[in-house]
């Protein structure tokens, strides 16, 4: 018999806001993070814009020791740690003392795309100059994929598994739902987890060599048309964290935890660069197999999914992902459920996106809401074909939500689809 | 320079790597950097470069493995001035 698993904290360190009352309050009125940056312009990127969680040194020293922060150079890491750290707090967890044995029942799953990206840039520039003794003491632990997981692991004093996951821009759903099979299988009471991904041109400039950012709004961000517009030009990169600390239904009854949402279960799949499918665009009959395999293994019908949080990038692909949505639900016109996206405010915050995008679709759940949909107002041709613009909605809706579906899509044609109920 | 001359000046530069519940009053001639004074033995790299740049000199990898405590350091930093 399979624990039920919930989740009981969240933290978010996102371009329009930092920490949950901040970030709800943003998602709520929709607005936006995304910004120009002189420094793109400087360096000739095409897209000059893009989305940048603010962090203050104060805000830093509240996480890390100065010792921590000397030489500190990884933004990922740090917000991966800002927004773990949140998370376990939010759930009311307090950390193993140093002088006493490690948490064996709580473990980490934290993904990243790569990992301390400015890091490794100091350290290959000292490398190259000759001087590789100079690199000191944490070139390492800032450029490890697992960088997150494992200072969250020494500041939690985590003793069960302690792990970091990576699958393009599906890392945050996917570390989810491993941390839920985790927990459901008996192997741990918590699992804390969600993905990371650093800042700037280092991270974004090989997506804008690819033509799949915007190019058209540098003097415009306010206007960058958002996902399922007829506009929609591309993606405006971002960075950030999102985490969620999961733990059995049993545990969270036990100590009175609030309860977010029970993870009723999801999918995970790859469409084998096959049918469509490529390194870089997503097999569609895979994605519909996701959102498929999900709900059976959530006990539910598609019939009861009120509001889907859509992976929709604001490329020529959203149209396709709202036609696998309705194969896969069965449900098309009147009967499609509410649907959004973050990607409109935060822009793309590739391996954080879709935990990010996660704990936006929570608070949802939590609070009975859905956020607008920012810079859409003339919705693609082939998303009107298929549903009607009232499940788009422009404006904040309070509404009672119950059963939602969250699905996000990455590179290597990797797809990841889960279910939250709320309890 | 003077042992104690050098000592004022590696003193802060061990502090910054004490842990949070070593107090630098802790620090003296003979600590033991690692054992007595709890210092992550990753960090001793780190101090070598600080005391590198303080000092204006620099480290062998043998000179390194001679580094146990904070009269050790004074006695590598004379040797590499008077060289």
């Amino acid at each position: 018999m399979k624990k039920r698993v919930v989740i009981t904290g969240i933290g978010v360190v996102s371009p329009n806001g930092v920490g949950i009352p901040k970030f709800t309050e943003s998602i709520k009125n929709g607005i936006s993070g995304i910004r120009f940056f002189p420094e793109l312009r400087e360096l000739n990127f095409s897209c000059q814009l893009g989305g940048m969680p603010t962090i203050t040194e104060e805000k830093k020293r509240e996480y890390l020791s100065e010792l921590q922060l000397r030489n500190f150079n990884s933004s990922g890491i740090l917000y991966g740690i800002i927004a773990g750290m949140d998370a376990f707090k939010d759930a009311n967890m307090e950390p193993a003392k140093t002088t006493e044995e490690p948490l064996w029942d709580l473990g980490i799953i934290f993904g990243s795309g790569t990992s301390g990206v400015e890091k490794f840039r100091e350290s290959i520039y000292k490398i190259d100059d000759k001087n590789t003794r100079r690199l000191g003491s944490n070139s390492v632990a800032q450029t490890m994929t697992s960088g997150v997981s494992a200072y969250l692991g020494g500041l939690i004093g985590a003793g069960n598994m302690v792990t970091a996951n990576s699958s393009a821009c599906a890392t945050g759903t996917e570390a989810l739902l491993m941390g839920y099979e985790h927990i459901a299988n008996g192997k741990a009471t918590y699992m804390l987890c969600g993905s990371t991904s650093d800042s700037g041109p280092y991270i974004w400039g090989g997506f804008d060599a690819m033509k799949v950012t915007t190019y058209k709004y540098n003097d415009a961000p306010e206007n960058v048309p958002g996902p399922m517009s007829a506009e929609a030009s591309g993606f405006v990169p971002s960075s950030g964290a999102g985490a969620y600390l999961l733990e059995s239904l049993e545990s969270a009854q036990k100590r009175g935890a609030t309860i977010y949402a029970e993870i009723l279960g999801g999918a995970i799949n790859n469409g084998g660069q096959r049918g469509g499918g490529s390194m870089t665009a997503p097999n569609s009959l895979a994605v519909q197999n996701c959102i498929k395999d999900a709900i059976i293994n959530s006990n539910i019908s598609a019939a009861e999914i009120d509001y889907i949080n859509g992976h929709l990038t604001a490329t020529i692909k959203d149209p396709d992902e709202i036609e696998n949505w309705s194969v896969a639900l069965n449900r098309k016109g009147g009967e499609f459920p509410y649907i959004n996206s973050l990607k409109g405010m935060v822009g793309h915050c590739l391996a954080a996106s879709g935990s990010i995008e996660i704990v936006s679709a929570l608070l949802q759940l939590q609070e009975g809401f859905i956020f607008p949909n920012v810079n859409c107002e003339n919705l693609h041709p082939k998303i009107t074909e298929l549903i009607p613009s009232e499940k788009i909605s422009m404006k904040l809706q309070k509404t009672s939500l119950q059963t939602i579906a969250k699905a996000s899509f990455g590179f290597g044609d990797v797809n990841a689809c889960v279910i939250f109920k709320k309890i | 320079m003077t042992s104690e001359e050098i000592y004022v000046q590696i003193q802060p530069i061990i502090k910054a790597y004490l842990p949070e519940d070593v107090s630098a009053e802790d620090i003296n001639p003979d600590s033991d950097l690692t054992r007595e004074l709890n210092i992550n033995s990753a960090h001793l790299v780190d101090i070598i470069l600080d005391i590198e740049d303080a000092f204006n000199i620099e480290f062998k990898n043998d000179d390194m493995e001679k580094l146990r405590n904070v009269n050790d350091a004074i006695l590598l930093i004379q040797q590499k001035i008077s060289a």
